[in-house]
């Protein structure tokens, strides 16, 4: 009961702080400064999102070895939201106003991520999403270090109605039940509208989180795929039902030559859980590959493989890297290098110092923080997945482009361009 | 396109040109140019007979080529050969950068290395050559004559028809008239979705001006379309079939705790975790101890999963729900705390992320009944599992005095009591039972779904659902509910999707129990309540 009081105590406090005085929470930090780390390590999602944290924790003693930002030491404080989208409102507000973190690294979906938004909002707290997301949406609050659809989904796309990725004209629309699938279909469906596919062409589906009975589904795309006409699934799948649509997947036979999967949420540490000898040469669209060679990413690699001998990860031998967690590395050291430039932790100052933010990043290529957008400019891969869970680059963008949160796709979204 | 220039070219060599391995072209294959590496990859295939170029061919679509320096290498095992002669490299150059295609170009290779093992004399190697291109042929016009030839030649009975088939969809585009006929009266026959699909377009007057040729590729489709329709609804029944046998593992134990016992046991989804941790744990000491029997250790994981799941249950039993009987409420509470600490034991001794559990060799893969309908084997093996469990649970509860002493138990307990049936002795046993086989359906649903802590939560509804509505206290019952709901669900899923059909179901199940609360099966007789 006394816990509780004094965090609505607390709450109320450091709402009315912000409120009156403009003042933000993180200027009570001490001779540490605190970062707040939110990701779910149990639940659907924690396939996913366990090595975030992990990778975050890595950055952050890597920060702390240099000498930490502005002469103090960061500290880590974790907290556990278990996959459970209330949850993660319950444990931002805690990071915010009980421990007064100055920035937080956190959510995978964007249903988290919409969750936690009212709170950070509220007591002008400061977020950096790590994930390729929807867009529709630009937050004064967030920084979006993954991609937007422009970044990812349709370059994916184009790449399968090319001659190269074997010009596919039909296409199965496939994801689990929430905002981030349903808003992605929406885009590429206008987007393939425009290119000249018709309505009959595109097949949508969707599962509840965690299903794990693919077989009709699976059924169903070999038959949308014997109509004629070269089928492609566009996967949007999320968490752990991952494993058994790939495993069904490979046991119906269903080979890439044939009906080729790219998924936009399945990277190397999603893979480690299967077999994926059935699954070679099905892709996925990222802007990082553990596979890409350039020396930022060899110091990356073998920094997180030290790091989980260190820490004792389950099966540290075989950890990989993928590309959120690259995207929390780069947005770490942005942070770090606007919060050095601010020469404040103060969110106000933090924002407006990210701005035009670069990074040499380990996909090989210097990340810019656009000037306006919140969004990081970044270059996209193409991979196709290997026998041992690695992905072969396959097509790629000359440098990076510049991400677009407001599809131009969707109606209502022309005057939003310049953003 | 691409592919249409390469068989062009395939066939002009076919001609007679051969082209010896130029060192400089080969080169080629390892550019970043998507265009160049294609088009190195068709002459490569153009001079598909010769030994060099086929070797080069094979590793090719076994990913073994690599880039040394400036130099194209051929990695086999510890040795590195020369891409163009073949001849070892000594000393073995250092970090060789293996080139990788992509999926149109695996395509190209492997249809370069099929078509030539056509007219091989060796017959293994024309069958699986041929089975190759039908299932993965693309656009096969200029093949035409090379099919032609290899059906001259050909005397085998199994390899005679695929050829047939192979010459008749390469022939679709044939420009004479007669010869189209002919394809697409050899292809009405077929039952595969493939072969459809080749002949939709003919019904387009743009594609085909011939009417009679249209017509006939008309009454081609729709035969091949009643033979898939057969085969559709074959794949949805077993789907149905597997879900349901599926739903019955992990009813079953339930069956028997609730049904039988009338304890709610809001733990049981927990005890399947038990059991699906138990195959993990199996397979990681097989891993560990017994490398070469690796494939079994699902067979060493059944009964350990039940004696485990057994262990837990008893203990609970023992110590919480043993004192709570007669009080649904309590007991409600109670074993849903129990299915927290559980859930939490499961976090602390094997990490909150799910574990990975393998199939065994075994049951991977599937068994191709029609074109369109192939039964995985992890399915197959489950559906019989769950036949076995069921004809275990009959026995034991029909033909054991244990079973005997259950019944008893849960038809009048003073009265079997009265005449010397231990009854609590029985309770415990009983609850073991239930639980050990909520464990072996444990073991059943790690080879299809995730293993994690929390797994059992995803289970606890449908479990209830079905021993409802089966009918509370019938075995008959939940196996009837577990197959109805599995083909219904299947069958709504395929019309309406996963979602819906979930909430199809769940509305149809509230209206169900409103109507008929005793459920499929009324115990009938006279028993006190």
């Amino acid at each position: 009961m006394q816990n509780r009081r004094s965090f609505v105590k607390a709450a109320v406090l450091s709402a009315s702080i912000a409120a009156i005085g403009g003042l933000s929470s993180s200027a009570w930090a001490a001779d540490t400064i605190k970062v707040g780390i939110l990701h779910s390590l149990s639940g659907t999602m924690a396939i996913s999102e366990t090595a975030l944290k992990e990778t975050a924790l890595m950055t952050i003693e890597e920060i702390n070895a240099k000498g930490g930002v502005l002469g103090k030491k960061l500290e880590p404080v974790v907290v556990d939201p278990a996959s459970d989208w209330p949850k993660f409102a319950e444990k931002a507000r805690q990071l915010l106003s009980q421990d007064k973190v100055a920035v937080t690294f956190g959510c995978w979906t964007s249903v988290s991520r919409k969750s936690v938004l009212p709170v950070y909002k509220e007591l002008n707290g400061l977020l950096f999403y790590p994930v390729q997301y929807e867009g529709e949406e630009l937050e004064k609050n967030v920084f979006y270090t993954g991609a937007a659809p422009n970044q990812q989904a349709i370059p994916a796309v184009e790449y399968l109605m090319s001659k190269e990725g074997g010009s596919a004209k039909r296409f199965v629309l496939l994801g689990t039940d929430y905002v981030y699938p349903r808003t992605t279909n929406k885009i590429l469906r206008a987007f393939l509208k425009s290119k000249g596919v018709a309505d009959a062409d595109i097949m949508e589906e969707y599962t509840p989180f965690g299903h794990s009975d693919y077989q009709t589904i699976i059924a169903k795309i070999k038959k949308f795929a014997g109509e004629g006409k070269k089928t492609a699934v566009i996967s949007t799948i999320n968490g752990d039902s991952n494993v058994p649509f790939y495993k069904e997947l490979g046991n119906a036979g269903l080979k890439a030559k044939d009906v080729p999967v790219v998924a936009f949420s399945v990277g190397e540490e999603e893979l480690r859980g299967v077999d994926a000898k059935p699954l070679v040469g099905h892709l996925a669209a990222w802007n990082y590959f553990m596979s890409v060679k350039n020396p930022e990413n060899d110091k990356f690699i073998k920094m997180y493989r030290d790091w989980a001998k260190k820490a004792k990860l389950p099966k540290a031998d075989t950890v990989v890297t993928n590309d959120p967690m690259e995207a929390t590395y780069v947005g770490i050291h942005m942070w770090a290098q606007a919060v050095e430039k601010a020469k404040s932790t103060d969110t106000d100052k933090v924002i407006a110092a990210m701005a035009g933010q670069t990074f040499k990043a380990p996909s090989g290529f210097t990340l810019k923080m656009d000037e306006t957008n919140h969004h990081l400019h970044k270059p996209v891969f193409i991979g196709e997945i290997k026998a041992d869970g690695q992905f072969n680059v396959v097509w790629k963008t000359k440098g990076p482009i510049r991400a677009q949160p407001w599809s131009p796709f969707i109606p209502g979204n022309e005057g939003k361009q310049k953003l | 396109m691409k592919r249409l220039l390469f068989l062009i070219s395939l066939y002009l060599w076919a001609g007679g040109v051969a082209a010896a391995l130029d060192p400089a072209r080969l080169k080629d294959l390892a550019s970043d140019d998507f265009d160049v590496k294609q088009a190195a990859v068709a002459t490569l295939a153009a001079a598909g007979d010769d030994t060099d170029a086929q070797r080069l061919l094979k590793a090719l679509s076994e990913d073994a080529v690599a880039v040394a320096g400036e130099r194209l290498v051929i990695v086999a095992g510890d040795q590195v050969l020369d891409a163009a002669t073949g001849a070892a490299i000594k000393p073995a150059p250092a970090n060789p950068e293996s080139i990788n295609l992509n999926n149109s170009l695996r395509q190209q290779v492997d249809g370069a290395l099929a078509a030539v093992r056509l007219l091989s004399t060796d017959r293994a190697e024309r069958l699986t050559a041929a089975r190759a291109l039908l299932a993965d042929m693309g656009e096969g016009a200029p093949l035409l004559p090379l099919f032609d030839k290899a059906l001259a030649q050909e005397q085998d009975r199994e390899i005679k028809p695929i050829l047939v088939q192979l010459a008749a969809q390469a022939a679709l585009g044939s420009p004479d008239v007669a010869r189209r006929l002919q394809a697409v009266r050899d292809l009405a026959g077929s039952g595969s979705p493939a072969v459809k699909a080749l002949l939709l377009p003919l019904l387009d007057p743009a594609n085909e001006p011939e009417e009679k040729l249209r017509l006939e590729a008309g009454t081609a489709i729709k035969a091949i379309d009643a033979r898939l329709a057969w085969s559709d609804t074959a794949g949805q029944i077993f789907t149905g079939i597997s879900l349901g046998s599926i739903l019955l593992l992990a009813a079953l134990g339930l069956a028997i705790t609730y049904g039988v016992m009338g304890v709610i046991n809001m733990a049981h989804g927990e005890l399947l975790m038990v059991g699906a941790y138990s195959a993990y744990a199996m397979q990681a000491l097989f891993r560990a101890k017994f490398p070469e029997f690796v494939d079994y250790y699902v067979l060493a994981a059944v009964p350990v999963a039940f004696f485990v799941a057994a262990a837990v249950g008893m203990l609970m039993e023992r110590t919480v729900i043993r004192h709570l009987y007669g009080r649904p409420l309590e007991t409600l509470l109670a074993t849903w705390g129990l299915s927290l600490v559980l859930i939490q034991a499961a976090r602390l001794l094997f990490g909150a992320q799910n574990v990975e559990v393998a199939n065994p060799a075994w049951m991977s893969g599937g068994v191709q009944l029609a074109e369109n309908l192939s039964l995985p084997w992890n399915r197959l093996v489950i559906v019989a599992f769950s036949g076995f469990v069921l004809l275990l649970v009959w026995l034991m509860m029909n033909k054991t005095r244990l079973g005997m002493f259950v019944r008893a138990v849960t038809q009048n307990r003073p009265m079997a009591g009265c005449v010397g049936v231990p009854t609590a002795r029985i309770d415990t046993l009983a609850f073991g039972i239930g639980s050990g086989i909520a464990g072996l359906g444990g073991v059943a649903l790690s080879q299809i779904a995730n293993v994690g802590p929390d797994m059992g939560q995803g289970y606890i509804v449908d479990s209830f659902m079905v021993v409802v509505l089966g009918g509370v206290g019938q075995l008959a019952g939940a196996v009837w509910a577990a197959l109805g709901l599995g083909i219904v669900t299947k069958f709504l899923e395929g019309w309406a999707g996963a979602v819906i059909a979930k909430i199809l179901v769940l509305v149809f199940i509230i209206i169900f129990i409103q109507k008929r609360p005793q459920g499929l099966f009324a115990l009938k007789g006279r028993f006190v309540d």
